[in-house]
């Protein structure tokens, strides 16, 4: 751990559905995610890492447990507070990239200000560095439409982290993507948690991803099955090659 | 940011566009037309009272409008108003409706306006053609030039007959219409008692004038008190009743405002409609932006600008299509009235009935479950 954890999720429980319908989807789990480190979150399908990570992004409220974003509690806070927590603490990647796509990928990234009330020219230029800091800058009047996948996944990184927010989630950021696109973005990814100091977490069950993670957290059927971490001194590939390795030994 | 995507919403979807425009279109046309076929109506009906030099009228005992006051007032009522303090002159004036004889034959109804102009009650006030001297001439009458194909004549010079009494057209006026279709027809005052074949000074109304510094309110209670069979009313009473005469009693104005409540209504469920679907069409970005955290006022300030950008632009486009009508309206009998406020009126009528259409896409929106951002 490098520092304080920004977040902090206690014994959290989540039912989904109402009556006989009713499933338990997280049944107790904890997590803290601090500055600096790229945590993966794995697991199967249906292992319950989406609602846990849209928990943890304040868009879903827990059945039951604590989640603390930068210190402050989520408890009882309304869904325009929950709104405002997003706001202020939390970037998102989504899988299918959810760009608007009549706008441009200059104006993607910009809106993500705008809600945040960063408007003109201050939130033009930042939202241009973040797009050149991605590698397009030589796409920002591009359209998603006329974007690759690859790109359209760097727009959304980009729209993510452009109003600094201290955690990034990121939802199976390279499921919709080829090998190549996916390790750009994974390297993108893990930059981001490096150079800039923030808690990136990526919900995954692709295993191309492994090799970025300062930290792998399983997830299995509403709990949490197991914790890696990749050594002091280890680069970040090599963690691909001990999980492999722990693996084979049981 | 919520102006562009506000416009790039609309314009994504350019049939959906095309309808919400020619729903709003269709809706400005409609209550444009019916309440500009409203004004123009309520000109017609009270512009001789509008343009009559008169305080206070006295009209026979419930006489509902300018051409339903009978010739019931005589003398003795204008010498009783003319003792009562205030009062500088009370001022004759004769409207009857009578029978238009057709030179080649037929006949049709007008309305004869018996006044003499230099008593400074009430003269034709749209003259192009003579003068009020020409329609002093023996047989004069001065009509508009819009019915002369319905009173069967071509213009100045023509003679014709009204009941027993041969008249010649000797002035003509522009744009008087008259809302019961029967033409206005100047002439003096006693030409006008002669062609009807009124006993003596019997006359319609009573125009009268007050003293400079005279309280109208206190000069019609006076009066009130001291004609027994008639009534006193203002200016604006009269005009009211003879609004209310001729469209609402008749239904007529009923049926205009009828209708541009319909048109009102039919603009607004069309706009309601493609508004809705194309809320519901881009569904998942404004869960994007709450999943951003975006506020809920954002989202409704995205939407309400779609709307306010389809009730500019189809407000633009139905205008301009009914200043195209009204311009075409103008030589007919009954003519459109567009003014200032009635334009400001209906940008209002658009952008508020586009806000009421906005409500539903807001309702539907609010229940947005950001959630669904992972599951698509």
């Amino acid at each position: 751990m490098t520092g304080k954890p920004v977040l902090e999720a206690e014994d959290i429980v989540k039912d989904l559905g109402h009556g006989a319908a009713m499933v338990r989807a997280l049944k107790g789990v904890s997590l803290s995610l601090v500055p600096g480190e790229l945590t993966l979150l794995m697991g199967p399908s249906g292992s319950g890492k989406t609602t846990f990570l849209s928990i943890l992004g304040c868009i879903l409220t827990p059945t039951a447990g604590s989640l603390r974003i930068a210190g402050q509690s989520t408890d009882r806070l309304s869904p325009e507070e929950l709104a405002d927590l997003r706001r202020k603490h939390i970037g998102f990647v989504f899988q299918s990239y959810n760009l608007f796509p009549t706008l441009t990928a200059l104006e993607n990234v910009r809106i993500a200000l705008d809600v945040r009330g960063q408007k003109g020219f201050p939130a033009a230029n930042r939202a241009e560095e973040v797009l050149r800091d991605v590698g397009l800058g030589y796409r920002l009047k591009s359209y998603p439409g006329g974007l690759s996948g690859g790109e359209q996944q760097r727009v959304a990184v980009a729209r993510a982290i452009a109003s600094s927010p201290s955690i990034v989630l990121a939802d199976e950021p390279t499921a919709s993507l080829d090998s190549e696109n996916g390790h750009a973005v994974m390297a993108l990814l893990s930059r981001i948690a490096k150079e800039q100091d923030r808690s990136v977490l990526a919900v995954t069950h692709d295993p191309r991803t492994l090799s970025y993670a300062d930290r792998v957290v399983r997830i299995e059927d509403g709990r949490i099955v197991g914790e890696e971490r990749r050594p002091e001194g280890l680069d970040a590939p090599e963690i691909a090659d001990l999980t492999k390795r722990r693996k084979a030994h049981g | 940011m919520t102006l562009t995507l506000a416009f790039r919403n609309l314009f994504h979807d350019r049939v959906r566009l095309t309808v919400t425009l020619v729903g709003i279109l269709f809706a400005i046309v409609l209550v444009a037309v019916q309440l500009g076929l409203y004004l123009g109506s309520s000109y017609m009906i009270t512009a001789h009272i509008d343009h009559a030099k008169a305080d206070l009228w006295i009209t026979a005992y419930g006489a509902k409008s300018f051409e339903d006051g009978g010739l019931l007032l005589t003398p003795r009522e204008r010498h009783q108003a003319l003792a009562t303090p205030g009062v500088k002159a009370v001022i004759p004036l004769i409207v009857k409706f009578a029978e238009w004889r057709k030179p080649a034959g037929g006949s049709t109804r007008v309305v004869i306006v018996g006044t003499d102009a230099e008593d400074g009650g009430l003269e034709p006030w749209a003259l192009v053609d003579g003068t009020w001297e020409d329609i002093k001439a023996p047989e004069s009458v001065a009509v508009d030039r819009t019915y002369l194909k319905d009173l069967g004549i071509n213009g100045l010079g023509d003679t014709s007959q009204i009941a027993t009494g041969r008249v010649r057209v000797r002035a003509l006026t522009d744009g008087v219409r008259s809302f019961t279709q029967s033409p206005y027809t100047y002439t003096t005052l006693n030409r006008a008692r002669s062609l009807i074949g009124v006993d003596g000074e019997r006359t319609t109304f009573y125009l009268v004038q007050l003293e400079p510094g005279a309280d109208v309110n206190v000069v019609q209670q006076d009066l009130r008190g001291r004609l027994d069979g008639a009534e006193v009313l203002t200016q604006e009473e009269f005009r009211n009743r003879s609004l209310k005469q001729w469209l609402f009693r008749t239904g007529a104005g009923v049926a205009l405002i009828g209708g541009a409540l319909l048109g009102s209504l039919v603009g607004t469920v069309i706009v309601a409609q493609t508004l809705y679907s194309s809320t519901k069409d881009h569904l998942n970005e404004f869960a994007t932006l709450r999943a951003l955290g975006s506020s809920s006022g954002y989202i409704r300030q995205v939407i309400l600008m779609q709307a306010g950008l389809s009730a500019v632009m189809g407000y633009i486009l139905g205008m301009t299509v009914a200043l195209g009508i009204l311009v075409l309206s103008q030589g007919s009998v009954l003519p459109l009235v567009m003014t200032p406020g009635l334009a400001f009126w209906l940008f209002t009528l658009t952008v508020g009935m586009c806000a009421i259409s906005a409500l539903a896409a807001i309702f539907k929106v609010m229940k947005i479950d950001p959630a669904v951002v992972f599951n698509r």
